[in-house]
């Protein structure tokens, strides 16, 4: 049924479609209206059979998830940021033991400084962990990938993280399309565990694992992501049979078939991409886009092929590698070695700076004539920072930097109204 | 609580159009200047840049108009709506709004018609109803939906009968001053 | 004529093992249907106190539930024992998760169990006195507030014995532990207010908390079954003397034990929603010194550089804790 409903109340009522057994919660900004809301539907009887925990840290619901998961339960949690750093031993224990926990991540940046807006390095800090990364686009793919994610992790016995823009999407009210109880039955059936705590068959599970074995147990968590790069496509395809629409899959092209430039994201910045592209198209510039959906596993066959023809690439992304450069550009780059394609890397939106169409104009316009920083920085303030490390050449107790930056553009900006 | 442009967005939604409403990227702290954003148009919304050059604001609080810098962008042709009992004389605005046309700025007393008819003072629904009428973006009866959609009983009638005075009210202005009517446009 | 010897029972008696008792008053684990809920075959040191004290306390919970319990066990001693890779003592479900973590795992287990319909399956959380008091406070707070429907068992070898005892908040005053030595002006670890988990715990009000002990079996048992008769957070703390960490020897275990609880060292409660309902008085009054000279860990509070203020110290907690949980046969006034 289509609804004019906000993102996170949409993934709410995507995620209570797919009658979830253990609900645990922490809040934080901004993931707060999505477990509000499943909240209200477990306390109202609307969600049953179902527990809803209110836990007292991230640490802790993750941990109850893996205690649910393992007794056979179908669980839940949603985080962002901090709450997905405190809970990072867990997050390693799940994807460790095998449990197909889904979590959303509201994408916001980490801190310090502390910031409650939007970029990717909370989701990107934990790519190595084992768990199935997948970003949506908008809040229709946000709410269908959880249905997918539900699926996938329960087929594989792998955790999925479920990533959306903090702000941008969560809070966004826009057109959704929230499916109906049956179609999500006939796509998602009963939660049968691989493994399960059951007095009726005891076993141990998370015994410790030696040198003997443990490189073979971390390869099989590497293996099951390599079957999820088949899984994924063949489930989005039977997504759409069920609920009549093309959603998720490992990537998706946009205008791209003659590109001779190419502009690859991930999330929703991807919409405003596409806008810039259709109007740089109307003037005749032969640009496309590749959006990746599924991070981790990372497509590397797909984004090869979506890029081997172009003549440059762009990597636009709300993620740092503090002392390299990009991190999806890295990925990006080991999918296209070999082929002698010009790649460029420029981070954006760090900490929810808005990215607007016309600075994506004229970046878009310095990759085609190749102008631009092979690791450039969308519309950063360089008098602020250069006037930061001179400060730090000059005096020794330079004082905390991001106060001086406040600072400096504080005065800046009053100087304007003088 | 329903900011007008979540309510704004589900009466654009209930015509049939597609509408994305977001609020600011700025501070969330109580107290601060909240400005919040609303498309409407009759493709799918992928942009998800803030409002760089509005077609239409709608002011709650003219006293902030001095903080925040709603005007940035703002296009010259542009509808203001403005909240208040005061007139525009009265409200000192005369230097933020040389460059707009004279017969695309109104004031409605959103404030006192919400009190009179829900018994609070909250000026989104009645604002909602007087935008309705001066720019023609929205019917009221989408308005009127919206609000069924989200109240119920006692609390939807008055909120419906904010909207409609303050509609009415708009509607006879815009006759009164001879405004072109509009039945398209962005917001 | 051949000589006959006279085998002579003590048949009264409430020694463990017992088993010329009436049936219904016969230990758990003198019981051949006992569930031997951690086999043997694990890897606990010669003496160790936990292996002890887990055994008599699942196997209790096993026979008030039916058999139907699901274990959750922070990292420590006892996990690490009772599952040497590649092999698990383990004959009930057992889940080992993380160091700080196990009360938020068997929270998860507990609610599980709620929504799949299966309120008989019963949850069991395990942990060290690091789990418990340190690493894992947090996550006990939390679930003994939310009043989840867990039985958690503490067991106190007074440091983190498993990577090579250094102190914890459970160490009392003056023991030696690899980061606390006995050198300096205030040798071994420093006095302080301590950290009373038991206490914390009732003020949790949560509906029962109970210490006990491996030199008193058949009250563990007792405390165990008492707990699994009831619903919501319960918490025992089970005191369990560590040979290699305290420098006793192997077969003292017990006995130290008992010292404890006789000196006043280690009060043995029940409490229910906050208020001591039990306590296990001190049979003969003991003083400290009886009970610190066999372990190595207290050495430096004798001998030549003798301590016998820190040793009084020591003598004023014992004597504060008989005041306050009247663990005496005869009150004053």
């Amino acid at each position: 049924m289509l609804k004019q409903i906000e993102g996170s109340k949409a993934v709410a009522e995507g995620v209570a479609l797919c009658r979830p057994e253990v609900i645990c919660a922490y809040p934080i900004s901004p993931q707060t209206h999505i477990v509000e809301a499943l909240g209200k539907m477990v306390k109202g009887g609307e969600l049953s059979p179902c527990e809803f925990i209110n836990v007292e840290s991230e640490f802790a619901a993750m941990s109850v998830a893996i205690g649910a998961s393992a007794a056979g339960a179908r669980s839940y949690t949603a985080t962002a940021s901090q709450g997905l750093l405190f809970m990072a031993e867990a997050v390693y224990n799940a994807s460790g033991l095998g449990l197909p926990i889904v979590m959303t991540v509201a994408n916001r940046a980490i801190g310090a400084p502390i910031n409650i807006w939007n970029d990717h390095s909370d989701a990107l800090s934990q790519r190595d962990s084992g768990w199935l990364q997948l970003f949506a686009e908008n809040n229709q793919e946000a709410v269908d990938l959880h249905i997918q994610a539900f699926r996938l992790g329960e087929e594989l016995s792998m955790p999925v993280m479920v990533c959306m823009d903090g702000f941008i999407l969560t809070h966004a009210f826009e057109r959704v399309d929230i499916p109906s109880q049956e179609q999500v039955d006939a796509y998602l059936p009963t939660f049968d565990p691989r493994q399960a705590l059951d007095p009726a068959e005891p076993i141990s599970i998370g015994a410790m694992v030696g040198p003997e074995a443990f490189m073979e147990v971390r390869y099989l968590a590497h293996a099951k992501q390599l079957q999820a790069l088949e899984m994924i496509p063949e489930l989005a395809k039977e997504f759409k049979d069920v609920f009549g629409r093309d959603s998720c899959g490992l990537v998706q092209t946009y205008c791209a078939d003659d590109a001779e430039t190419m502009i690859v994201a991930m999330g929703s910045v991807l919409g405003t991409i596409k806008d810039v592209v259709d109007e740089m198209r109307a003037d005749g510039h032969k640009i496309g886009v590749l959006g990746i959906t599924s991070y981790r596993p990372f497509p590397l066959q797909q984004v090869r092929a979506a890029l081997e023809n172009c003549k440059r690439y762009l990597v636009l992304e709300k993620s740092l590698a503090v002392g390299l450069g990009g991190i999806l550009a890295t990925d990006v780059r080991m999918a296209v070695s070999g082929t002698g394609l010009n790649g460029y890397t420029t981070v954006a939106g760090l900490g929810g700076r808005a990215i607007p169409k016309a600075s994506l104009h004229k970046l878009f316009r310095e990759v085609e004539k190749e102008t631009v920083d092979k690791v450039g920085f969308l519309d950063l303030d360089w008098e602020a920072v250069n006037k930061q490390l001179e400060r730090e050449r000059r005096i020794r107790h330079s004082g905390p930097i991001a106060e001086n930056i406040l600072h400096d553009k504080g005065i800046a900006s009053a100087a304007k109204f003088g | 609580m329903v900011t007008a442009a979540e309510m704004l967005s589900v009466a654009a939604f209930l015509e049939g159009r597609f509408a994305q409403a977001f609020p600011s990227f700025g501070s969330e702290r109580m107290g601060a200047p909240v400005v919040s954003f609303c498309r409407i148009s009759d493709r799918e919304i992928r942009l998800r840049e803030p409002i760089m050059e509005p077609d239409a604001l709608i002011i709650q609080d003219p006293t902030l108009l001095h903080q925040a810098d709603v005007f940035a962008g703002f296009k010259d042709e542009g509808y203001v709506l403005i909240n208040t009992t005061k007139t525009l004389a009265e409200l000192d605005l005369d230097s933020l709004l040389e460059s707009c046309s004279p017969d695309r700025i109104c004031t409605v007393p959103a404030t006192e018609i919400g009190l009179k008819h829900i018994g609070r003072p909250i000026p989104n629904v009645p604002l909602l109803g007087g935008f309705a009428a001066v720019t023609g973006v929205i019917q009221l009866e989408s308005v009127i939906k919206a609000i069924n959609g989200k109240f119920s009983g006692k609390v939807a009638e008055g909120n419906i009968a904010a909207a409609t005075e303050a509609y009415q009210i708009m509607l006879a202005e815009k006759k009164a001053s001879g405004l072109a009517t509009e039945t398209t446009g962005r917001a | 004529m051949p000589y006959q010897p006279v085998k002579f029972y003590q048949t009264g008696t409430y020694t463990v093992g017992n088993r010329l008792l009436a049936p219904n008053e016969r230990s758990v684990q003198s019981s051949e249907h006992r569930s031997n809920s951690i086999n043997s075959g694990h890897r606990a040191c010669q003496g160790c106190g936990e292996a002890l004290g887990a055994r008599y306390a699942i196997d209790a919970a096993m026979l008030a539930s039916d058999g139907q319990i699901i274990s959750a066990n922070a990292t420590g001693c006892l996990e690490v024992f009772s599952t040497p890779y590649p092999e698990s003592s383990w004959q009930v479900p057992w889940i080992h998760s993380l160091f700080g973590n196990a009360p938020a795992v068997a929270t998860g287990i507990a609610a599980a169990m709620k929504a799949k319909g299966k309120p008989q399956v019963r949850v069991v959380a395990q942990g060290g006195d690091g789990g418990t008091t340190d690493i894992g406070f947090g996550c006990l707070s939390g679930m003994f507030e939310r009043n989840d429907d867990v039985l958690y068992i503490c067991y106190d070898n007074e440091a983190y014995m498993n990577t090579g005892v250094q102190r914890s908040s459970a160490t009392p005053p003056t023991a030696r532990t690899a980061t606390t030595m006995p050198v300096g002006p205030e040798p071994g670890n420093p006095f302080g207010q301590g950290k009373n988990v038991p206490e914390i715990a009732m003020a949790h009000g949560i509906p029962y908390v109970a210490t006990a002990t491996v030199s008193d079996l058949r009250d563990l048992e007792y405390k165990v079954k008492k707990a699994m008769g009831m619903h919501g957070a319960r918490y025992l703390h089970i005191f369990v003397p560590c040979p290699l960490g305290w420098g006793t020897v192997a077969h003292d275990t017990i006995r130290i034990a008992r010292l404890a609880k006789e000196t006043g060292l280690f009060p043995v409660f029940e409490a229910e929603h906050g208020e001591v309902t039990g306590v296990l008085k001190i049979r003969r009054k003991t003083p400290v010194e009886e009970y610190l000279k066999p372990q190595k860990r207290f050495a430096h509070l004798f001998g030549k550089h003798a301590h016998p203020d820190m040793v009084a110290h020591i003598q004023d907690m014992a004597d504060r804790n008989i005041r306050k949980y009247r663990l005496l046969e005869e009150e004053a006034g």
